[in-house]
Formats: structure tokens, C-alpha cells, sequence
């Protein structure tokens, strides 16, 4: 899993039945100082996270995980929000 | 998932079984401010998307788990076409 920050949004009227009703976002994915790292992806949302936020995801066939159809076509999904980034702090390396 | 824009078709008569009457796109993946990257993927179509359209691609194992997939062996496929890519900042 990374950390991410949702940078915005996706709306896609016309998608695969099994993505119906769930939420797009654009996500920035950042490094152990929050600071943005690579590009910015499409993520489906499990836990009502919003624009602005520090979130986690989790790529891979494992993003599907969080629904209750297994059959959720995703591999980068929001699985949940940190909540500041004071919560964000590293051991001193020895 | 990424974002990326179609740019042309595959024709394949000789192909798994489980393949059949898939339409294959080449797509490229795009910025989320439209502009394009480089390189290419080969994916399978689910929703009916059409030339030059910006669409979702979803890869790897997650691929086959899109509606009329099951058992199919393909690593990207278009799950959605998009309308609009909203961002605040990047």
C-alpha cells in the first residue's frame, strides 16, 4: 500500500456494469516526506474519501478486496484515509 | 487504473477461444491533463469505446474481473469511457 493524496475526480457515465455506482478519484501517490512521486492515478473509492485528502491505496488484484462482489475491475482502490498528516511520522534510523 | 486514449484497432482471426468476438483497441496511456505518454497497450474492450476516446484501463489480474471476462486471458481492459477528469492541483 502507498500513500496518496486525492487530487480529483473522474466521471464516466458509460462503464463496465460490475464499476456501476462507485467513485473515481485521481490520486497523486507520494513518498515518506508526503512529498508527490510518480503519476497520478485513477483509483476507485471503498471509504468515502474526498478531494484534498491523505489516503492509502493498494494496487493489484487485492484492490477488488474491500467490495462485496469480488468482482469489483479494479487495481488501485482507496482504503483509507489518513487522519493528519501529524499521524504520518518515521522511526530514526539506527 | 489509468487514463489513456485510443488510438486503433486489432484484428486477430487466429486467437484463444476465449477471445472470441473481443474487440481488441490499442491504447495509449494519457496524462490526466490529456497530454499523451509514450508506448502502448493492447486492450480488450468491455464497454464499447470508440476511436480516439479517453477511457479507463484496468491491468493486470483485476482485468479478467470486469462483467463477460471470466476465465479470459487478457492483462488490460477498458472498463469505462470517460467524460470529464476534474483536478485541483497535481
Amino acid at each position: 500500500m502507498q500513500l496518496a493524496r486525492v487530487i480529483g475526480t473522474v466521471v464516466a457515465t458509460i462503464k463496465n456494469e460490475s464499476l456501476e455506482g462507485r467513485k473515481l478519484l485521481v490520486v497523486q501517490s507520494l513518498n515518506k516526506d508526503l512529498a508527490p512521486s510518480g503519476k497520478p492515478m485513477v483509483a476507485v473509492d471503498s471509504i468515502g474519501a474526498g478531494i484534498g485528502e491523505l489516503v492509502f491505496w493498494c494496487r493489484g488484484r487485492e484492490a477488488s478486496f474491500p467490495f462485496k462482489r469480488e468482482d469489483t475491475p479494479t487495481d488501485c482502490t482507496i482504503v483509507g484515509i489518513v487522519d493528519s498528516t501529524a499521524h504520518v511520522t518515521q522511526g530514526t534510523s539506527r | 487504473m489509468i487514463i489513456a486514449r485510443i488510438l486503433g484497432t486489432v484484428v486477430s482471426t487466429q486467437k484463444d477461444e476465449r477471445l472470441l468476438g473481443k474487440k481488441l483497441l490499442i491504447v495509449r496511456p494519457i496524462n490526466v491533463d490529456g497530454s499523451d505518454t509514450t508506448g502502448y497497450v493492447v486492450a480488450v474492450d468491455t464497454v464499447g469505446a470508440g476511436f480516439h476516446e479517453r477511457v479507463l484501463v484496468v491491468a493486470g489480474s483485476s482485468a479478467r474481473l470486469a462483467q463477460g471476462m471470466k476465465d479470459t486471458p487478457v492483462d488490460a481492459a477498458i472498463v469505462g469511457v470517460i467524460d470529464t477528469v476534474d483536478v485541483t492541483s497535481s
